[in-house]
């Protein structure tokens, strides 16, 4: 009952929320209740059962997209102008559209129908069969690892073909001057020795719980997606605080990219291994001579592969908005 | 009690057609990307209700617990990679954003469609 | 012994939630953005201390503790140092910290009085 009551309370804010950042006409305003909403999505993820996606919503929803959000921004505009003509049309159409869908939910089972048809398919043989085949007590990695592996594939394909496409998009011409950048850097950081300081001792930190997440995934909720995000947030911050000049000397573009392309390929190596020792495609019990302990090699060496595509690709990404001039 | 097992299927057609309104009403491409994001984070929330169940836990087997019931991991994997590759598409779309800016010298739809109609 | 420290973990998260509520409060209602600063950070500072005080009590000597504490002390570097930064960036922005009732939306006319 209790957890009935606070999860109507979170939604109701998410609402508010949602119709704040439309209403807004400060963009830097919006930005920052769209940080909020993630975070308020992510606390009701996890009244949901759903501790994995909360985990990746509160690293990647409220923390990296916010900074790209901001990095953007930098480069555009602050504010938004006024729409004067033609809102009737839209609030109309938005409207009849969410009473149709209102309508339609009363055909959907209610929250937490244990007789829900999600309920009956294939995810009972999911949680049967994972402790027999492959010996992880975390479900959700190993249905993301093996048992939609190609699924999993596919994404970590498209994100790093969204960075590629990003770092196209951005890379032509534009790039600001490395000499005025050494002197906006001198005037600024004289004031910021507090945050400086604290920083550098959180940023090992950060990196380290990263790896936690990225390793105690099988056991725990985490994983490649999310400790990539986190590993990109601390280093992200070591960006903001000692300049970009001196986060690129520590990882160069060149190594971003390589970590881009490699992640994606050992996650596809592992794949081939697999058919070279007489599987199939992204089989993995025949990497070991006892199937179970294949499996989880195999979890292991595709989620790392998984975390450093993801954690390559939103550093680039963000150096990428970084390194633009505004003009 | 009966209708509050809908509330949620409520948020997520309400913040559905906020996310919606933002993207064929405002004419800013930032704030039509941010209700991009806001219509996309309504359908995660479709996803994750479905695959809460009555008495159950996150889907992580713990010794020495039988018949306990855990939540459906299904809709849980497919959301937990469609929010990487959301934060992929939104920052392809805000590069994009970023050279209509340095092209057209402005985000605001109209401006832009008159500058087009002129050339 | 049970029946203490349950009566005592509820009497700090309430309090502690109370201040989060003050802050809450002063937050909206002060008037410019130093104050309102100085009512938001009673949030990351007395209120976590409390509130996270209060769910060690409960979770007893165990892992959960130790990750608790883990937070306490994250949210005790952070807090403050975050204060610190949006105080400065205020501060070089231009806002000036003087006792005349400005409010943040009328901040370019520090001499008119706000009601």
């Amino acid at each position: 009952m209790i957890v009935v009551v606070f999860g109507v309370f979170l939604l109701t804010i998410l609402v508010v929320t949602a119709v704040a950042i439309v209403r807004t006409e400060n963009l830097f305003v919006a930005v920052m209740l769209m940080s909020i909403f993630s975070l308020l999505m992510a606390a009701n993820f996890f009244i949901l059962d759903a501790a994995d996606v909360a985990l990746t919503e509160a690293a990647i929803g409220a923390g990296i997209t916010t900074v790209i959000f901001l990095g953007a921004l930098a480069l555009t505009a602050r504010r938004e102008e006024a729409v004067s003509s033609g809102r009737m049309v839209p609030l109309a159409v938005v409207t009849v559209l969410a009473m149709v869908m209102i309508w339609a939910t009363f055909d959907k089972p209610r929250l937490g129908d244990p007789d829900a048809p999600v309920h009956q398919h294939v995810a009972p043989w999911y949680l049967e069969k994972t402790p027999e085949l492959i010996g992880i007590p975390n479900v959700v990695t190993a249905v993301l690892g093996t048992f939609r592996g190609y699924d999993t594939l596919g994404e970590v394909f498209v994100v790093f073909a969204a960075c590629i496409g990003v770092l196209f998009v951005l890379s032509a011409g534009g790039l600001r001057d490395r000499s005025k950048e050494a002197d906006a850097e001198s005037i600024g950081l004289k004031h910021h020795l507090i945050p400086k300081v604290v920083g550098r001792l959180l940023v090992p930190f950060i990196v380290l719980f990263g790896l936690y997440v990225q390793f105690h995934g099988e056991y725990g909720p985490g994983g490649g997606f999310q400790a990539g995000a986190i590993i990109a947030t601390g280093i992200i911050l070591y960006a903001l605080l000692e300049g970009e000049t001196n986060a690129l000397r520590a990882l160069p573009r060149r190594v971003l990219l390589g970590m881009v392309v490699g992640g994606a390929l050992l996650y596809t190596l592992v794949g081939v291994a697999g058919m070279l020792l007489g599987g199939n495609f992204l089989d993995y019990s025949v990497l070991a001579s006892d199937p179970v302990v294949g499996q989880q090699v195999g979890i292991i060496l595709i989620e790392a592969g998984v975390g450093i595509t993801v954690c390559g690709s939103l550093l680039s990404i963000f150096h990428a908005f970084a390194a633009r001039e505004a003009s | 009690m009966e209708l509050l097992g809908y509330f949620n299927y409520w948020v997520f057609a309400v913040v559905l057609v906020i996310g919606f309104y933002a993207v064929i009403a405002k004419g800013n491409l930032i704030k039509k990307l941010l209700g991009l994001a806001i219509f996309q984070s309504a359908v995660f929330l479709m996803y994750i209700t479905m695959d809460k169940i009555e008495g159950g836990t996150a889907p992580i087997i713990q010794d020495g617990a039988d018949g306990q019931l855990y939540s459906n991991p299904l809709p849980q994997v497919l959301i937990l990679t469609a929010i990487v590759v959301g934060v992929s598409m939104t920052a392809m779309g805000l590069a994009l954003v970023v050279r209509i800016k340095e092209a057209y010298g402005t985000i605001e739809e109209s401006v832009i469609l008159e500058e087009d109609h002129r050339s | 012994m049970e029946l203490t420290l349950d009566i005592l973990s509820w009497i700090l998260m309430t309090t502690g939630g109370l201040f989060v509520l003050i802050g809450g409060i002063g937050a909206l209602r002060l008037p410019n953005i130093y104050t309102r600063m100085h009512a938001a950070s009673l949030t990351d500072t007395m209120a976590s201390i409390l509130v996270l005080t209060g769910i060690m009590l409960q979770a007893g000597f165990s892992l959960a503790t130790i990750k608790l504490m883990a937070i306490l002390v994250f949210l005790l570097l952070t807090g403050p140092t975050a204060s610190y930064a949006i105080a400065n960036a205020a501060l070089l922005s231009g806002m000036r910290p003087d006792a005349a009732e400005t409010s943040p939306d009328k901040a370019k006319t520090p001499t008119e009085p706000s009601a």
